[in-house]
């Protein structure tokens, strides 16, 4: 933490924090206790999705207040929640066919190509890519393309064409991950093996060795790690 | 010390650097020997912090009397309830339900989805979560899932080296239902659509990890938790489960013998909620936000213990919390990501980790709790760790060592949450090695449980994070994000099972008066009171003056 003082302006009221803070934990020496805005406070969960502008800036900026340091200057306020309507699917009665996602989120088609929702990810994902990929009906690249979605929504409360894009990027992964990936053969194999009652007799006997032996096994079981 | 930063590190820093980087090319090659049993064994005892005998004390009172926890625990456990029984009028109850399931994150949502598979309708069950639905550890796993169903794999190798890694200590029986479901959990998650990352041929891509003796993680770039997270969250919204967010639970309801309810608090509003139910599930995590011995964590805001004391009040027996998980590989540099997880899948693809002069000085995938402890001693004993310009202590990890080993680009397409969070704040992983330090990262132990995810308490369930005996001592990496999938289905299945067969309880709290006398009997003095539901991390200043007005 630095010796020097910062400005920040947390929904417009002034607060000095000493620079070098995350956004979040400026906020938080400020005097907030948080409940909105914050959750794994490591840049996974989109839980604290910010706004904010710079003094003399006319530039709207995005981030995730515990990923951004806060800056001198800084106007931000936090968007903890996003009214996005989802879709409710069954998975198992769609098929991953070019409209499957737009039969569900029609308004995907309204997309102008403005590239507000780019510009607005705290996860640099190109978002109205992912959108004109779901309008092309590749899937797979949709899902892709998505797949760092931390699913904050910003992409979505900028949208003029009112997408819901984390929520549609959601539905292309899990169409991608269920009905276009590979499947894999070893791991249908070893399911049977399983049903078969394979494995139950060696863990069996491992479980009635004496401590001692256990040890033993276990420190000169082989290791091959490489892949 | 030279303050002048270059490419994210001080001049200082970067001249140590220049050492790893003299070092590297011979070190690829290098093949370093895991350590002995006895090795181990000394190491630990000497430089593990949870062999620090002044971070523990035994329990004063309830069902593990005498048990020795650290003193962050047994603080919380030695507390007073949070709630009055005076205060609440049980007559009124708002959620009228066959299973409540207690916490909303991985362990939470997989048990609600079995229980709707198992033939209890959605209507019938209540999820409720301290934050948003998702909030919690299972969102920031990062490097990967176990499960034995390589061609060169097999459940009992998975068995023996999970159970050596948790040093013999884990109960037997829930290590076998841990590896032995595994394989069908990743079939589950195929079914969902979880896109794990997989090969040309369809084969999952598997990596090593700790103290496994095979490559059996299967992962999803560096955001694994995240995807699998995202996909059941998805698919319990799809099956309309309700999720009452920003209500934690505050206290369980009894008949005096079996669990038939909660108290909510709605966390802004402040309004409690009294919630009925023939099953009660556990899944709210584990502890890393009490900062145990002082550590910084790499766990979500609301790891605060709630489950573990609310079992507690009812009199479930815990297991195995004298033991911590501090992972090896936190951030250690910069300040703002400080305790930050860099993934083990780091270290699985490759990286090292090297001393200030460019030695490599520990086998890179022991268990955790060893790997941690040769960090330690190698910056605390021998003298050979990094200073940062905070005056914490850090090794290298020398992440370049993946490019050189898989290609250019390979971090940025495999480990993009870490290289993410590192050019946040101005450091190049592809180009430059990352300062690390153990930091807390698991509760071990916790609330006893047997196959089926009951916690000897009726009508109480447990599983994930919150309940023990799984990993023992020492939890290897990857078998976390398998725990809540498989006992978090099994807590589920017995809960629909048990709410099939019953009828709706007695409510009360006579538990909690009974709990307040164990307190006055052991001559327990306390303000403390509990679950601590959110940590604090005001300014001092704020705090000092912060008025306590109702408003």
């Amino acid at each position: 933490m630095g010796k020097n003082k910062i400005s920040v302006y947390i929904m417009g009221k002034e607060h000095r924090v000493p620079e070098g803070l995350t956004i979040m934990k400026a906020m938080e020496y400020a005097g907030y206790r948080l409940i909105r805005g914050c959750g794994c406070r490591a840049g996974f969960c989109g839980a604290c999705a910010t706004i904010y502008r710079k003094k003399g800036d006319y530039k709207l900026y995005t981030a995730l207040a515990c990923q951004t340091t806060a800056e001198n200057g800084m106007y931000l306020t936090q968007l903890p929640f996003i009214p996005a309507n989802k879709s409710e699917y069954d998975l198992e009665n769609i098929q991953a066919g070019p409209n499957a996602i737009l039969s569900i989120y029609p308004e995907v088609a309204r997309c102008v190509a403005c590239n507000t929702c780019t510009k607005a990810c705290p996860q640099d994902i190109q978002v109205m890519d992912y959108i004109q990929s779901v309008k092309r009906g590749d899937i797979s690249r949709a899902a892709d393309l998505s797949f760092n979605c931390l699913q904050c929504g910003l992409c979505t409360a900028r949208c003029p064409a009112e997408i819901k894009h984390y929520h549609v990027a959601q539905l292309a992964r899990r169409l991608h991950g269920k009905y276009l990936a590979a499947r894999s053969e070893p791991l249908s194999k070893r399911i049977c093996e399983l049903e078969e009652g394979c494995f139950e007799n060696e863990i069996d006997e491992m479980i009635e060795l004496k401590t001692e032996d256990l040890k033993k096994r276990y420190f000169q079981r082989e290791i091959k790690v490489s892949e | 010390m030279d303050m002048r930063f270059v490419d994210g590190y001080p001049e200082y820093m970067r001249r140590s650097i220049k050492k790893v980087e003299a070092t590297r090319e011979e070190r690829i090659s290098l093949v370093m020997e895991p350590m002995s049993a006895e090795e181990r064994e000394e190491l630990l005892s000497t430089y593990h912090p949870d062999h620090m005998k002044e971070g523990k004390r035994p329990l004063k009172i309830g069902s593990s009397k005498g048990e020795i926890v650290h003193q962050e625990t047994a603080n919380v456990l030695e507390a007073r309830p949070q709630v009055n029984p005076d205060e609440i009028d049980l007559s009124c109850i708002n959620h009228d339900v066959d299973i409540l399931v207690i916490g909303g994150g991985g362990a939470g949502t997989v048990a609600a989805l079995h229980a709707v598979y198992e033939g209890v309708l959605p209507e019938n069950i209540l999820i409720t979560t301290k934050l948003r639905h998702g909030d919690a550890n299972s969102m920031m796993a990062q490097g990967g899932i176990q499960a034995a169903d390589g061609l060169d794999d097999d459940p009992s190798i998975h068995f023996l080296d999970a159970i050596g890694g948790g040093h013999f200590a884990n109960k037997p029986d829930l290590v076998k239902a841990l590896v032995m479901d595994a394989p069908r959990i990743i079939d589950w998650h195929q079914k969902l659509g979880v896109m794990y990352e997989r090969g040309q041929d369809g084969h999952f891509v598997e990596r090593p990890g700790g103290g496994t003796s095979r490559p059996r993680l299967h992962s999803a770039k560096d955001y694994t938790g995240m995807e699998i997270m995202r996909v059941i969250r998805d698919e319990a919204r799809n099956l309309g489960l309700e999720v009452e967010e920003f209500s934690p639970v505050v206290e369980l309801l009894t008949d005096g013998d079996a669990v038939t309810g909660a108290i909510l608090m709605d966390l802004e509003t402040r309004e409690y909620g009294i919630v009925r139910a023939k099953s009660v599930i556990l899944a709210t995590g584990g502890f890393g936000r009490l900062h145990i011995q002082g550590y910084p964590t790499t766990n979500h805001y609301g790891a605060t213990a709630d489950g573990l004391v609310l079992a507690y009040h009812v009199g479930a027996k815990i297991t195995d919390m004298d033991s911590a998980q501090y992972h090896p590989t936190g951030a250690a540099f910069p300040e703002p990501i400080l305790g930050q997880l860099i993934t083990e899948k780091v270290r699985g693809m490759g990286a090292m980790p090297v001393n200030a002069e460019g030695e490599a000085f520990v086998f890179p995938l022991e268990p955790r709790d060893v790997e941690s402890a040769s960090f330690i001693r190698e910056c605390q004993e021998r003298g050979k760790g990094i200073e940062t310009p905070t005056g914490m202590l850090g090794v290298w990890l020398d992440s370049p060592m993946i490019e050189e080993i898989h290609g250019p680009g390979t971090i940025k397409n495999e480990l993009i949450a870490m290289w993410r969070m590192e050019h946040q704040f101005g450091i190049d992983m592809s180009q430059d090695p990352i300062l690390v330090f153990p930091t807390l990262h698991y509760q071990n132990g916790g609330v006893e449980i047997d196959v089926n995810g009951w916690t000897g308490i009726p009508g109480l369930y447990a599983g994930g994070e919150v309940a023990g005996g799984v990993h023992g001592k020492n939890r290897l990496m990857g078998n976390s994000l398998l725990d809540y999938n498989v006992f978090g289905r099994r807590a589920g299945i017995s809960a629909a099972r048990h709410a099939r067969k019953s009828s709706p309880g007695k409510i009360t709290l006579d538990h909690v008066t009974h709990y307040n006398s164990l307190l006055d009997e052991a001559g327990i003095d306390t303000e403390r009171r509990s679950p601590m539901l959110l940590p604090d991390y005001r300014g001092e200043r704020a705090i000092a003056r912060s008025l306590n007005i109702s408003i």
